[in-house]
Formats: C-alpha cells, sequence, structure tokens
C-alpha cells in the first residue's frame, strides 16, 4: 500500500513538472528568439532576468527540469530493465535528489 | 488492431524513443545551464558559445526535435485523462502543437546560431 502511494505520487509528481516545463517552453523560446534582434535585446530579457522573484523562478524551473529527467528514467527503467520494484524506485530517488542538490548547491541560491 | 490502437501504439513509441533522446539533452543542457551561470550569464557570452558553432547548432536541433515530439504527446494524455477530450480535434491539437514547438524552437536555434 505505501509503495503504490509512492508510485502513484511519483507518477503525479512526473506529469505535473511536465506539464509546467511545457507550459514554459513556448516561453524560453521566445526570450532566446530575442536574439534575432540584436544582442542588445537579449540582454534586455537577461538584465530582467536578475530580479530575485524571476531568479527564485528559474531555480524552480532547474529543479522541475531534474526533477522530471529522474522520474522519466524511473518510467524508462521500469518499463525496459529487468530490475526489482524497490530497486527501481530507490535508483529514481537517488538520482533526482543528488540532481537537485547538486543544482541548488552549483547555482548557490 | 484498429487505427486508435496502432496510433496508441506508435504514441508510446515515439514517447519513450524521444524521452531517451531527451534524458541526455537535458543532462548536458543542465550541466550547460550550471556552468553558464556561475561563469555570469550575458547574451555576449550565450551567443559566443552558439554563434557559428555547427555542435551546439546540432545539439539544439535534436533537443528542440525531441522535445517537440515528446511534449505535446504528454500534454494530449493529460487532455485526454483529465479533461476527458478525445477523437480528431486531439489529434490535429497534438499535431498543432508539434508544429508550433517545432517553429519555435528552430527559431531560437537560429537566433542565437546565426
Amino acid at each position: 500500500m505505501k509503495r503504490l502511494h509512492a508510485a502513484s505520487a511519483a507518477a503525479l509528481a512526473h506529469r505535473l513538472s511536465g506539464l509546467a516545463l511545457a507550459l514554459f517552453v513556448p516561453f524560453h523560446f521566445w526570450a532566446l528568439g530575442q536574439a534575432l534582434t540584436g544582442p542588445q535585446a537579449l540582454q534586455s530579457f537577461l538584465d530582467w532576468t536578475r530580479h530575485p522573484l524571476v531568479k527564485a523562478g528559474e531555480w524552480g524551473l532547474v529543479v522541475l527540469l531534474a526533477l522530471h529527467l529522474a522520474l522519466g528514467l524511473r518510467v524508462l527503467a521500469l518499463e525496459f530493465l529487468p530490475w526489482h520494484e524497490r530497486q527501481k524506485s530507490m535508483a529514481a530517488g537517488a538520482c533526482g535528489i543528488a540532481l537537485v542538490a547538486g543544482l541548488a548547491f552549483a547555482l548557490q541560491l | 488492431m484498429n487505427a486508435a490502437a496502432r496510433l496508441g501504439a506508435w504514441l508510446w513509441a515515439l514517447q519513450r524513443g524521444s524521452a531517451a533522446v531527451l534524458a541526455a539533452c537535458v543532462l548536458v543542457h543542465l550541466v550547460t545551464i550550471v556552468l553558464a551561470t556561475r561563469a555570469g550569464l550575458s547574451a555576449e557570452a550565450i551567443l559566443s558559445r552558439t554563434q557559428g558553432s555547427v555542435g551546439w547548432f546540432g545539439f539544439y536541433v535534436v533537443f528542440v526535435v525531441a522535445l517537440a515530439v515528446h511534449a505535446p504527446i504528454g500534454l494530449r494524455a493529460i487532455a485526454a485523462e483529465w479533461l476527458g477530450w478525445r477523437g480528431r480535434a486531439l489529434d490535429l491539437l497534438t499535431a498543432l502543437a508539434t508544429l508550433a514547438l517545432l517553429a519555435g524552437g528552430l527559431r531560437a536555434i537560429w537566433g542565437v546560431f546565426r
């Protein structure tokens, strides 16, 4: 029962992080596309991203990306590798925690 | 196998195949984000890395194509399971989302490459 609950939570987190990333991606493409009008336009956008609230949002997106990656690897492992259920969950959890902790440290936020 | 089941099987294969490609791309992207942020993010720094770089151009094209396949199939599953959307309209929306992501992504790549 507990394992089922963890699997459901992982599936929901995978889905919600994917939804958030899918909504963000068009905005990301638009921002990078600013370079088409010149480096100054891209720099103006980057200056705007120095606002603390935007920085917090960026950190959230990086964490969501790492989380979606880790949970996606869990799905691929479940479907394609002959691993034991508990080992798979532990491996995915370890990947996710390592990525999130490493990124949080690396970004010095 | 009927048409709907065949489409479902194709979407499943495309979703998993694109996920495997994206796993590698996202890892590279995360490392790049960390290194670029530490070095100080600026338009000059981004463009000096990407402008005229065939390697980065190829990497981002693969990244965008995999993303344009992967994300709409995921959104389609959410729309079907949570909102109950079905049929041709959902097929059309999935195709439009793929084309929109491809266009937006390739435009962004061209912006930082040229």
